[in-house]
């Protein structure tokens, strides 16, 4: 059996000891291979775009907004400390469309309420993020009628689809986290383009 | 509720209050009580029912549209009135044909007849004479046709599934 020993003239690591060394470098005690070690522990090398989208994927505020049932579901998701939305970072529900990042179509989507949405989606501002929840927002659901617009997916770009009717709360949660892992990635569909939804927002008078 | 006797005697009134032809019919079953009226003397029936009847009923609870499809007139306008009083109900059922179907607004009876007198406009096509708004409330207001008639198309869209997707066409292509 091999046994490994950690060097022994190493500093030691505990809270208080790396506590007295930020006082020293605060003080301008440090200095040398020390301040130079100092440095080195507590830098983090990333690209921008990297560090961008981690703050973006942790801080994924939801706007308050529900069409049908599933907005009751997504209530509890997003309001209820159940849930605790506030683990992924996204639990600041925002009811202005100009504060909020995320979408969530919770509920059918009627022919005379998709006009109200893709205003409300052209008013947030970049980066924004759609999620289509349940049967009804992605394909009409067991509503196929006269009345709806069968897929949300026909008037703005969806980013993450959440299936059942409604869909559980976890399921809901797992959408956010893989449309967190989407932030992450950063993978272009083309969407913005193609549903011309890119530069959309409503200039503010005041 | 009026039972079977007290339904003849509230169409007896009507006719002689309202006109000798307004009580097309009546009906008493599994306790509820309707009086079918013409549709030219409906409004004159529910001002007599809601203000001169010596039992008025002061209060409409539903108003409605209906269609019954194989069967002229197709259109029914349904009125559901109550008393709060007495703790009693009758109906009031009028039908109407699909060509220029027309009654006059009971609003200034009943304020609450405002919008249910819209829906039954969107959804059947009946128009009501006098509404002081006479637009759709619930379909977009360039809408085409009267989706609750029976031979409205059902409308929708075939949904794509792993089984299907290969049969149906999709949308964006």
């Amino acid at each position: 059996m091999e046994i490994i020993r950690s060097k022994v003239d190493r500093k030691p690591d505990d809270f208080r000891s790396r506590q007295l060394q930020a006082q020293q470098m605060l003080r301008g005690d440090l200095d040398g291979t020390d301040l130079d070690e100092y440095v080195e522990q507590r830098l983090l090398l990333t690209k921008f775009e990297d560090a961008q989208n981690w703050a973006r994927r942790n801080a994924l505020w939801p706007l308050g907004f529900g069409l049908a049932c599933c907005a009751i579901e997504m209530i509890t998701v997003i309001g209820s400390p159940r849930n605790d939305l506030s683990r992924f970072g996204a639990e600041v529900i925002r009811f202005s469309p100009r504060q909020a990042d995320m979408l969530i179509l919770s509920g059918r989507v009627s022919i005379k309420m998709a006009p109200v949405i893709r205003r409300i989606y052209d008013q947030m501002l970049e980066p924004k993020w759609v999620i289509s929840m349940g049967a009804c927002a992605s394909s009409a659901g067991m509503f196929n009628n006269y009345a709806l617009v069968a897929g949300a997916d026909k008037f703005l770009p969806v980013d993450v689809y959440v299936p059942g009717c409604p869909p559980r709360p976890e399921a809901l949660m797992y959408g956010i986290m893989k449309l967190q892992d989407k932030i992450t990635s950063e993978p272009n569909d083309g969407w913005r383009e193609r549903y011309k939804s890119a530069g959309t927002e409503e200039a503010s008078d005041a | 509720m009026p039972d079977a006797t007290g339904l003849e005697l509230v169409a007896q009134r009507v006719r002689d209050a309202v006109h000798e032809e307004a009580v097309v019919g009546t009906s008493f079953a599994y306790d509820s009580a309707t009086l079918e009226v013409a549709p030219e003397r409906t409004r004159d029936v529910l001002e007599h029912l809601r203000r001169s009847d010596e039992e008025p009923y002061e209060h409409l609870m539903s108003l409605h549209g209906c269609d019954y499809l194989p069967e002229e007139p197709r259109l029914g306008v349904h009125y559901h009135l109550m008393s709060m009083g007495r703790r009693e109900r009758i109906a009031v059922k009028t039908r109407l044909t699909t060509e220029d179907p027309r009654l006059h607004t009971v609003t200034d009876l009943f304020p609450t007849a405002d919008f249910q007198e819209r829906e039954v406009y969107d959804f059947f096509g009946v128009v009501f004479e006098g509404h002081p708004d006479p637009r759709r409330i619930l379909m977009p207001e360039d809408y085409q046709g009267h989706p609750q008639r029976r031979d409205f198309p059902m409308g929708g869209e075939p949904v794509l599934f792993t089984h299907n997707e290969h049969k149906l066409p999709r949308w964006y292509d």
